[in-house]
């Protein structure tokens, strides 16, 4: 028997309504051995840490197209550092642009997918960082 | 054609193609083992007219203007005017957006077409705690009249039509519209455009509804009653495929999800006591267009001759205006890539082509950079010079339905059309769209197909220039159009002088008003227009129907 495997929340944080993305990735992580949950729609950062602590998940994938996202991604690490779970893996992904990014990544998302990326990118980054399978 | 010359084409392309499979394609072979177009319609390698053997010209095809209208609406289509070309747009203020607007007009727009932020088409003031980031966003911030009088100041509403991307709170934004117009000294009945108001979609697809259904179809039939004493030239409804597609679904599960939306509609507007001739002609439709060229073109012309004959056979509808389907048309934003950016303006014009090829009325062609951010100014020009191209430049125009007879366009059409109506009589045995929709059952297929499709691109089955195939090393930087965050501080400022200076007791007496009718079964059109009329805010009149109705809550079907 191998490792555990790898404890995912797909999330969309805002007002969004665009979660083709969401729940591609949610798809494709699942079929490639992770057990994922996925929020739906409209979830506010408090909603999405509550999730996260009460699925026991080990990384934590934001979905946004609204352009909220320098609001609202920052705003969900800030309530994982208030709750002492800095540990939990943030990738985000949808339409952000380049320049976005650093923000981002300072605020601690660990990494961010643009359109294009291919899911097996995002799966082998999470496999790296989070450890399992 | 006789039966016995069909059969003769028919064993002679048996023939020519045996022979090729045996002799030419062991040295010369063909690119895939199987082609197919989007919808998983095998395409053959040739079309010949056995192929269209059953093809009753005058039943199947008949002529433009006329009954089931697979050759278009209108009988002279673009030979008498152009489509309305009518880009969507809106961000930040009312003032910017209202500039925009300007700008397209003046560079020969022909109507406009109103993207809100998503606080204002879920029904909350820029001052909601969940409107936090997101003001001005993917859209204009409206809260009350007093920002929809400054988004059309200067446009006059008796000349120029307008769409707004509205659903949920469709009334409240159709109310300050007819304000406005009052304000002109426009008549309501003087007043065209439209309004998305498609809520069954928004469940299905894109997001944005707040209501359960069946208050949701209330206000929706509702506005139909009510326009069609008062807006006799709106658009009531614009039911919409284009985000079911946008969501990842087949060019026929489009037709088949859209369509079985507006028999739902259609439905409960009969079960309100409207005469469905009464209503019918004001339903417009809303399609995206995708990039296979070919199935979407015969998707156009399916989707017009099976709700001509839904409109006919099973409503019964006598006027001929009841079985048009009249359609916008939208340019896959899902087809967009951030990669090699400009690349886009070329799928973009294919992609407006097949529209004009099918028939639409009107078109938004999108632009180069919506994968990246909301398009710049110059990137809208582009966009909009796009299709200016196509109708002045490229000649399409001076036939109406040219593809037709096609022996591949018309095997597809008819393809389309059966498919689509087997899926529509599948969400009849589940009970209707509204059921179908609450057991998930097109949500599920359409994440089927968006992950299916997302699969064929990384196994490079499916090739998209520039990002599985023929990809840049290096990006070249560009400029891209952001919100200035003051847009919401602003934004909030003006909401808050706004209610120092109305006259509150009559806000107050009007919400109260509101509330009475929601719980009752009157008309809410004429009492939100009051409302809308004494500077109700959208967040306050969502807020009491919110309060009165409740709010849907969407099971994660994942």
């Amino acid at each position: 028997m191998g490792q555990k495997p790898i404890r995912v929340l797909i999330a969309k944080p805002g007002l969004d309504g665009h979660d083709r993305g969401a729940k591609v990735i949610a798809q494709a992580l699942r079929n490639a051995g992770m057990e994922v949950v996925y929020t739906g729609l409209r979830q506010t950062p408090e909603q999405i840490v509550e999730t996260a602590i009460q699925e026991d998940v080990q990384v934590i994938g934001l979905s946004c197209l609204s352009g909220a996202h320098n609001h609202l991604f920052p705003r969900v690490m800030e309530l994982l550092k208030n709750q002492n779970i800095e540990d939990i893996l943030v990738v985000g992904g949808g339409v952000i642009p380049d320049e976005d990014i650093p923000f981002l990544k300072d605020a601690g998302v660990a990494e961010i997918f643009t359109p294009g990326t291919p899911t097996t990118a995002t799966i082998d980054f999470i496999r790296s960082r989070a450890g399992g399978v | 054609m006789s039966k016995e010359k069909l059969d003769k084409i028919a064993q002679s392309k048996k023939e020519w193609n045996e022979k090729l499979e045996s002799k030419v394609l062991s040295r010369f072979p063909e690119r895939k083992s199987q082609f197919k177009t989007h919808s998983e319609i095998p395409v053959q390698r040739l079309y010949t007219p056995d192929d269209v053997a059953g093809l009753d010209y005058g039943t199947d095809l008949g002529l433009p203007g006329e009954y089931p209208f697979t050759r278009g609406v209108q009988p002279t289509m673009y030979r008498g005017r152009f489509w309305t070309m009518r880009q969507y747009a809106g961000f930040g203020t009312a003032e910017e957006t209202n500039t925009r607007f300007k700008y397209l007009l003046e560079q020969g727009q022909t109507g406009l077409s109103c993207a809100f932020d998503l606080p204002t088409q879920i029904g909350y003031d820029s001052d909601h705690a969940l409107a936090q980031g997101e003001v001005g966003k993917v859209g204009v911030a409206i809260d009350s009249l007093e920002d929809m009088e400054t988004l059309l100041n200067g446009i006059p509403l008796d000349k120029v039509s307008t769409s707004m991307t509205i659903n949920a709170p469709a009334a409240v934004l159709l109310s300050m519209y007819i304000a406005v117009g009052e304000k002109q000294g426009v008549p309501s009945a003087k007043l065209s455009g439209t309004i998305q108001n498609d809520i069954l979609k928004e469940y299905m697809a894109r997001g944005t509804y707040i209501f359960p259904p069946a208050p949701s179809m209330r206000l929706i039939t509702d506005i139909f009653g009510f326009c069609a004493q008062n807006v006799p030239d709106w658009n009531t409804i614009s039911i919409s495929g284009y985000h079911i597609r946008e969501a990842g679904s087949t060019a026929v599960q489009e037709v088949a999800f859209t369509l079985a939306d507006g028999i739902a509609y259609v439905d409960a507007a009969i079960k309100a006591g409207l005469n469905v001739d009464d209503f019918a002609p004001r339903l417009s439709f809303f399609f995206n267009a995708h990039s296979n060229f070919f199935e979407e073109v015969a998707k156009f012309r399916a989707a017009r001759r099976l709700w001509a004959k839904i409109m006919k056979e099973r409503f019964g509808a006598k006027n001929p205006k009841s079985w048009m389907l009249r359609f916008h048309t939208q340019t896959a934003g899902c087809t967009l890539t951030a990669q090699q950016p400009d690349v886009n303006i070329m799928r973009v014009a294919y992609q407006a082509m097949s529209a004009v090829l099918g028939g639409t009325q009107s078109l938004h062609t999108n632009s180069r950079d919506e994968a990246l951010a909301l398009p710049t100014e110059a990137s809208a020009l582009i966009a909009l010079r796009t299709q200016q191209v196509i109708a002045y430049e490229t000649d399409v125009v001076d036939t109406v339905d040219p593809l037709a007879g096609s022996y591949y366009i018309e095997s597809l059409t008819n393809e389309i059309e059966t498919k689509a109506l087997e899926y529509i009589n599948k969400i009849e045995e589940l009970g209707g769209a509204v059921r179908a929709i609450e057991r998930g059952y097109q949500q599920k297929e359409i994440q089927e197909s968006a992950f299916k499709y997302q699969m064929e691109i990384e196994s490079n089955e499916r090739i998209v220039v520039g990002v599985n195939l023929f990809t840049l090393k290096e990006e070249p930087g560009r400029e891209i159009l952001r919100v200035d965050p003051s847009v919401e501080i602003n934004q909030r400022k003006k909401l808050a002088a706004l209610k120092e200076k109305r006259d509150n007791l009559r806000v107050n007496q009007v919400l109260a008003t509101l509330k009475t009718t929601a719980q009752g079964t009157g008309n809410l059109v004429p009492v939100i227009l009051e409302a809308v009329k004494g500077y109700a805010t959208l967040g306050e009149i969502c807020g009491v129907l919110r309060e009165v109705f409740g709010e849907h809550q969407q099971e994660s079907l994942f």
